[in-house]
């Protein structure tokens, strides 16, 4: 069965990828991925606060303390490689790409706006096949609307886009008034692809302690549905390469978005749950669906549910809705 | 060859280039201040730089200068070239394997930052006591008087050595020397390769012990022979001289900088000379060349080599009109007839006199004098007192000069006023705090003006001995000059004054010259500054025409989000009005140091930086000057009126920087001191203090166990005080009672811990605790009344806490109080709760390291006295003695209180009480109720023997105390415990004496700077161990609970506090010894220590530290002695790591190598875990313990 597709100008043998996540932190875990067939692996995420955050933390505790005291100008050793910016994320994935094979994309959270183009040329420069820009962000700020921060975001997708020559990709949350007009956006300021969707860290609450936890548990088979909606109705619109990202773990999952119009799976819960030899049944799986159903290829059954093409283009937006609160009240 | 650019650095560093790129082999050990020396070539070690031999050398760190120096000796006996660096004790430490190297004749330099000899009191500062105690070694010495001679001469003896086979030791003094910055003319790699004599290299190499062609050395001989074969080798001395004149000759051919073993300067018909080594030398040439142009006679002989003492050369070096001599030496000989140079220069005198080899008519008169002990300041004016001296007709011999001897009278005077001016030289001084940066930026700026100008230039710094909130008053000149002028400036045509609160509580603008330029960074508006000053700067400003400007740093920092760390905005404010360099260039350069130095540490701190340097110059403004002073405040009084005598008379003036002046009457002889000044010395050093809120409060008093400084604590009390907030007591012990949490302001650092800790949240707004941190400023004058009030109420009766957890233990008065620790400590916090509970009645050996730093250092003393005047009694004796120290210190008390019951015993008859004598002579379990009542029958005792008339009677009175136990400590850092005193250490633990040892274990040495020991743990940094540790941390605990009848625990209070005074009360309990490994954060861990206690969470839970306690005593109930007491394991290491810098920086450099740390950690401690588990699980036979001969007990 031919399960080739394209993703952000990569030729993909199969849909599978592995998604931003530590997975790949370990050089060997990538190459026993590689191993087991993953088709392209996406690196996690270089956020630039936790570098600025971190850089300001260290330089504070190295130099508080320093040439303040007769018997030592200093407390830590001065070891030259020590630095403090993307280079650590930058020479992993050098090495990653030296690793393995399969096309490696790396992922970038910045904070401003130098940090993102800075960042993701050197990101270019270290060998990454394509991008993709994870715009995680909270907005906590009542001064900023909607369309301020939207601008904002589209300036620096832009930004980047237009100041690397690989591909990038934008991964986005759902959490948008109107996510098509916002993705049409991003699609005309360059990117390649969109990914739906990010999964935010929810803070929990310690009602012993008073205290907010932090945590962030795999996503399960039910996340999927919000993701087939958006991706049925951005794909049918926007001429971008879609990713689904959250809510794969079984070889129907994958075929509900490839059939939404999902050019690439991406896997992080699947891959830690299942162990070696999840993408091995997730393809295998995909290719017995594909040929049960009579299809002969990926490309064949690709999209065949978006928007575009299901009978009703209102189906994924209100009649479901309304479907649901009828079976409810009747019962 | 191209000639090198100038270079500015200090001492330690030009020494320590030469030393690694003409060795093979160093072993080291840290010890100030030559510390830098071995750091600097573990640097250059881990980065693979190459000696001029084109191999990166081998570096290595010991446990002991002991056994640096048999590293060395190993390693020049098997035909490396070895080096090491040191200083002081480390210096005496090395002294049999020096006996043992010169007596082989073995090449080598040992290079000395010579420090005092710790006598009546430790010293970190420079003389030449320790070198001076080398003399007698058979070694060469070599002495350097400046920074560039340092370099010089250092490569000097490297050469000559391999000529001459005298091993030498180069020396230069400590601090004045190895710490001065200053410009000087680099040696190159070619310079040091012509110097060095590649046949003598290979002669050194043939020498070399192998079995391809084996020798024996080190035999042992008998009298037929030992005394032929030790004046065999005289040649070898008789022909050094000679060989270091040929070597300076050779050096001065090439370098164009002549030296001499002896060097004479001055009048060629001088009648007075002075003799003199070492950095002296300098002032005392500027006092020669000022008096010969008034015309005066006189001169100055410099020692260079002063071992071996050539003695003909020396006398050559003086004039043949020469009249008088006063040698002067910076070490002191009690008891001997003269100081060792002195001796040495009559002795000298005395043979060429009778060997006819002199060219004077009539032997001059021979003076000795002391001078600049412990980095006394020596100036010229003191000099020129010395030659005036020698006018006298019979000049006093043993001298003193820089001191007011009201005592024995040995001083002689000098004009305090007079100034030697530095032809064109421009002089600065600057008052920062520690953490300010004020320092690193003045050595940027010398630098700065070293290297883009022609100027020469020079920096010396003056720190306090605190650790935190510390004051660094810096000197910098510059002049287009080349001038020597080791002493601190005197009158400065800029003075800078970057923390606004020192104007109050230092006279800061005595440094400042008539028409100076000042400095300030003031909290205010410009336009308010001279408002603010206190009555006595404004009056100063008046008189002396003084040009004032100001910045508010602290906001530009803010805006610009650099923290704390003013010192590139002052050192912009500097440029713009010291003027001595265009501005646009001194920006420039200011910024091309900013990258230069935080260009790893990340773009932000770059970014930022350079927005602080263009962020000063618009907040910089020249304040007006009135022509009247009009302030109505004048400068608070050093320490408040109700302090004691001794508080008023000697450490206010040590307070206030004038400790100088005191004469040597005002101190006890024998290094004695008294108790509790710190409470005097009110800092107020924090910016923002916690408040407590009653009605949060839960009583928990965890803000009290975790405070490092005493600085917040809890009282109940009885009577309620309208001034305090309190809330009833929760307990029934004090039932009824009231109770109060509060904070000390003007002692609290500051760190937060407290805050950190406390467990009890505003249920509406659980941001709100029971103590939150509140800016300093709005709450200081309620903080400091109520602080008042509280130290008012009576302290809680010991033998009335019932429970001795940590609630209970926080009622008991602290008696380790403000100590100069630094901000947030991991170990102060366990000394104060020891204090806590047994204070009244505990004897501390302390090791040498930070906490004898942080509890022995002046001007303040943090150990205390409760209301009946009893404390801890405290002393330091060396770094690698303390175990032994403090065992003599048990067996003495032992001893006292077996003389006092033998004495009770005898007057039994006589006391008619037999049932107070049982009593007293009865042993039971020591707790507060039994101390209590054991005192009170003492007390009775005391009583009846007062109408007893027989000596006995007389001796019991004096020795009743001892019938109380007593509670030994010894405390010392990992440094201590597991390397340098662990010899020490195991046999103390090995006895049955009643000893407990508390281990501060930082996990590396901290008082130096963060030097890796034994207990550094896998792949932390740490100087030493830059890439990261290797190996994991020695298991001292598991290795002393194998003897079977030691207490043993691990504990971490941050982690838990409960088990941490449990487990100090345990082991003290146990009869016999104990040792209590104290896990504590330090900031050479590398993160913000009001993390300290969530960090010791983190290290429990994952395994790195196991918290157990191995009590002997459980065995005999048929119980297993090893309880662990909390499970770990359920964090993994990496995230314990992470948190911390000094691992972090491990992953930043080599990420696959933190990766195999990280396993390995993970690993180890699991392996520990079992292990102790494994242990946990045994039941032993009851233990014979063995027990001491003599007990008081």
């Amino acid at each position: 069965m031919d399960l080739s597709t394209d993703y952000l100008g990569l030729k993909l043998p199969h849909p599978f990828i592995a998604g931003a996540s530590p997975l790949a932190d370990d050089l060997d875990r990538v190459r026993r991925y590689e191993d087991e067939g993953i088709a392209a692996v996406v690196l996690r995420s270089l956020f630039e606060e936790q570098i600025r955050n971190e850089s300001l933390a260290h330089h504070d505790a190295s130099f508080r303390h320093a040439d303040a005291h007769g018997e030592a100008s200093s407390y830590l050793p001065d070891t030259e490689g020590c630095v403090f910016g993307p280079d650590e994320y930058l020479a992993h994935l050098h090495a990653v790409k030296q690793a393995v094979d399969i096309p490696v994309i790396a992922s970038l959270n910045g904070c401003t706006e130098g940090g993102w183009i800075d960042y993701a040329k050197k990101m270019a420069a270290a060998g990454a096949d394509a991008i993709e820009l994870n715009l995680y962000d909270v907005a906590t700020d009542p001064r900023r609307g909607a369309a301020e921060l939207e601008a904002s975001a589209f300036a620096i997708v832009q930004s980047v886009a237009r100041s690397i020559a690989i591909p990038v990709a934008v991964k986005l949350s759902p959490f948008y008034t109107s996510l098509p007009h916002f993705a049409q956006r991003l699609a005309t300021a360059g990117t390649k692809g969109l990914v739906l969707f990010n999964r935010f860290f929810e803070p929990d609450l310690d009602v012993e302690a008073l205290e907010v936890r932090m945590h962030m548990d795999w996503s399960t088979p039910h996340e999927l549905l919000l993701r087939l909606r958006w991706l049925a109705l951005l794909s049918a619109s926007i001429d971008v390469d879609f990713a689904v990202s959250g809510g794969v773990h079984r070889p129907l999952d994958a075929v509900k978005a490839l059939l939404c119009g999902a050019d690439a799976v991406q896997l992080v819960a699947a891959l830690l749950r299942g162990g070696p030899g999840t993408c091995a049944t997730l393809r295998d799986g995909l290719s017995d669906w594909l040929h049960v159903h009579g299809y002969d290829s990926l490309a064949q059954m690709r999209g065949a549910m978006d928007a575009r093409h299901t009978e009703d283009r209102h189906a994924f937006e209100r009649a479901n809705y309304l479907r649901l609160l009828q079976t409810y009240r009747l019962a | 060859m191209a000639k090198l650019r100038p270079v500015t650095i200090d001492a330690n560093e030009a020494v320590a280039s030469v030393a690694y790129r003409l060795s093979e082999v160093a072993a080291i050990y840290p010890i100030t201040p030559s510390s830098s020396m071995g750091e600097l070539a573990d640097e250059w070690a881990a980065r693979g730089k190459t000696n001029v031999f084109g191999s990166v050398p081998t570096i290595v760190e010991m446990q002991s200068e002991g056994g640096a120096a048999g590293a060395v000796h190993g390693a020049l006996q098997t035909g490396s070239l070895a080096v090491t660096f040191t200083a002081s004790q480390g210096l005496l430490l090395m002294i049999p394997t020096m006996y043992k190297l010169a007596g082989e004749l073995v090449p080598f330099v040992m290079h000395v930052a010579a420090r005092t000899v710790a006598t009546h009191a430790l010293s970190i500062f420079g003389d030449h006591s320790d070198v001076m105690a080398v003399r007698q070694t058979g070694f060469a010495m070599l002495c350097a008087s400046t920074v560039q001679e340092a370099q010089d001469l250092a490569c000097i003896a490297h050469a000559a050595t391999l000529r001459a086979r005298v091993p030498f030791v180069h020396f230069f003094d400590g601090f004045r020397t190895s710490h001065e910055v200053c410009k000087i003319e680099p040696l190159g790699d070619d310079d040091l390769t012509a110097m060095v004599d590649r046949d003598l290299v290979e002669a050194h190499r043939r020498r070399a012990l192998t079995p391809d062609r084996p020798v024996l050395r080190g035999s042992a001989q008998n009298p037929d022979v030992f005394f032929q074969a030790r004046e065999a080798s005289n040649p070898f001395h008789d022909a050094c001289p000679q060989i270091v004149a040929e070597t300076m000759a050779a050096f001065a051919a090439r370098t164009g900088r002549s030296y001499a073993p002896f060097e004479y300067h001055g009048a060629a018909d001088a009648e007075r000379v002075v003799v003199v080594m070492g950095s002296g030398g300098s002032t005392v040439r500027s006092a020669v060349d000022h008096l010969v142009a008034e015309g005066e006679k006189v001169g100055l002989v410099l020692v260079r080599l002063y071992r071996p003492f050539a003695t003909q050369r020396f006398v050559d070096a003086l004039p043949a009109t020469v009249r008088a001599i006063a040698v002067l030496d910076r070490t002191k000989e009690p008891g001997a007839p003269a100081e060792p140079l002195c001796l040495d220069v009559m002795a000298a005198l005395q043979t060429a006199e009778q060997e006819g080899r002199t060219a004077w008519s009539r032997a001059p008169q021979v003076v000795g004098g002391r001078f600049g002990l412990s980095s006394k300041e020596f100036t010229p004016a003191m000099a020129i007192a010395v030659f005036d001296h020698l006018r006298q007709p019979r000049p006093r011999h043993g001298f003193t000069v820089g001191i007011t001897d009201d005592v024995t009278h040995h001083s002689i005077a000098y004009d305090r006023a007079f100034r030697l001016p530095i032809e064109g030289c421009t002089e600065a001084v600057f008052f920062g705090l520690g953490a300010d940066g004020t320092v690193s930026a003045n050595k940027n700026t010398i630098k700065i003006l070293g290297e883009e100008t022609e100027q020469h230039t020079q920096g010396y710094f003056v720190y306090d001995s605190k650790k935190s909130g510390a004051i660094t008053i810096s000197h910098l000149r510059f002049s287009p000059q080349r001038f020597e002028a080791p002493y601190l400036v005197q009158k400065a045509s800029f003075v800078a004054c970057h923390q606004f609160g020192f104007l109050d509580r230092y006279d800061v603008l005595a440094y400042a010259d008539r028409g100076a330029t000042v400095l300030l960074n003031a909290p205010y508006p410009a336009e308010e500054v001279f408002d603010r000053l206190p009555l006595e700067v404004q009056q100063q400003i008046v008189a002396d025409d003084l040009r004032v400007f100001a910045i508010d740093a602290a906001a530009v920092a803010a805006a610009a989000g650099v923290g704390g760390r003013i010192n590139t905005i002052m050192q912009v404010c500097f440029f713009a009005t010291a003027k001595v360099l265009p501005l646009d260039l001194a920006i420039r350069s200011i910024k091309g140091a900013i990258q230069k130095s935080y260009d790893k540490k990340g773009e932000e701190i770059v970014r930022r930086n350079f927005d602080a340097v263009d962020r000063a110059l618009q907040m910089l403004h020249e304040i007006r000057r009135p022509t009247a002073a009009t302030s109505t405040t004048r400068r608070s009084p050093t320490v408040p009126a109700a302090a004691p005598e001794f508080v008023q008379r000697v450490t206010a003036a040590m307070l206030a920087g004038q400790g100088d002046l005191l004469p040597c009457s005002a101190f006890p002889p024998d290094g004695t001191w008294p108790m509790a000044t710190s409470q005097w010395e009110k800092r107020g050093i924090a910016n923002a203090i916690p408040v407590w809120d009653p009605a949060v409060c839960i009583q928990c008093n965890k803000c009290a166990v975790m405070c490092p400084h005493a600085a917040i604590r809890a009282k109940v009390y009885a009577e309620p005080d309208p001034a305090l907030p309190a809330q009833p007591w929760r307990g029934a012990e004090f039932a009824g009672q009231h109770y109060t949490i509060q904070v000390a302001p003007d002692d609290c650092t500051g760190c937060g811990l407290c805050v950190q800790v406390c467990p009890a949240k505003d249920k509406t707004n659980p941001r709100h605790k029971a103590i939150d941190m509140t800016p300093l400023a709005p709450v200081r004058d309620r903080e400091r009344a109520r602080f008042a009030a509280f130290l008012a109420l009576p302290e809680v009766d010991r033998a009335a806490v019932q429970k001795l957890d940590v609630r209970g233990s926080q009622l008991l008065q602290p008696l380790f109080e403000y100590s100069g620790a630094c901000a947030g400590c991991g170990e102060t916090s366990y000394i104060k709760l020891l204090t806590q509970l047994f204070g009244d009645r505990l004897l501390i050996a302390n090791a040498t390291g930070c906490s004898s730093i942080y509890g022995g250092n002046l001007p303040t003393t943090p150990y205390a006295v409760d209301r009946n005047g009893r404390g801890p009694a405290w002393a330091n004796s060396l770094f690698e003695d303390n175990a032994e120290f403090g065992l003599g210190m048990r067996l003495s008390v032992d001893f006292l209180a077996a003389r006092s019951k033998q004495l009770l015993r005898v007057l039994a008859p006589l006391l008619d009480a037999e049932l107070l004598v049982s009593e007293l002579l009865t042993s039971e379990p020591r707790t507060e109720a039994y101390i209590a009542s054991q005192r009170q029958r003492v007390a009775e005792l005391r009583t009846r023997l007062a109408s007893i008339a027989v000596a006995e009677a007389r001796e019991l009175t004096m020795l009743a105390d001892y019938l109380v136990p007593k509670s030994v400590w010894l405390v010392g850092g990992d440094g201590w415990a597991f390397d340098i005193g662990y010899g020490g250490l195991d046999h103390v633990l090995s006895m049955a004496h009643d000893v407990n040892v508390l281990v501060l274990d930082t996990e590396v040495y901290s008082n130096t700077g963060g030097q890796a020991s034994k207990a550094t743990p896998l792949g932390a940094a740490a100087k030493f161990a830059s890439k990261g540790k290797a190996v994991d941390k020695k298991d001292l605990g598991l290795m002393a609970l194998h003897y079977g009848h030691v207490y043993v625990a691990s504990i971490a209070i941050g982690a838990n506090d409960a088990h941490t005074v449990r487990v100090l009360r345990e082991a003290e309990a146990h009869k016999g010894p104990s040792l209590v490994i104290a896990y504590s954060p330090c900031i050479a861990h590398g993160y913000d220590l009001v993390f300290g206690g969530d960090q010791q969470k983190r290290a429990v839970q994952s395994g790195v530290w196991p918290l157990f306690r191995y009590d002997p005593s459980q065995a005999d109930l048929g119980e297993p002695p090893l309880v662990v007491d909390v499970p770990a394991g359920t964090l993994p290491v990496a995230e314990y790591m992470r948190n911390e810098a000094r691992f972090r920086m491990v992953e930043k450099i080599d990420p696959q190598a933190f990766k195999r740390y990280a396993n390995g950690a993970q690993t180890a401690a699991a392996r520990r875990i079992a292990v102790y588990q494994h242990i946990a699980q045994l039941r032993f036979p009851a233990l014979q313990r063995p027990t001491p001969e003599k007990s008081g007990e």
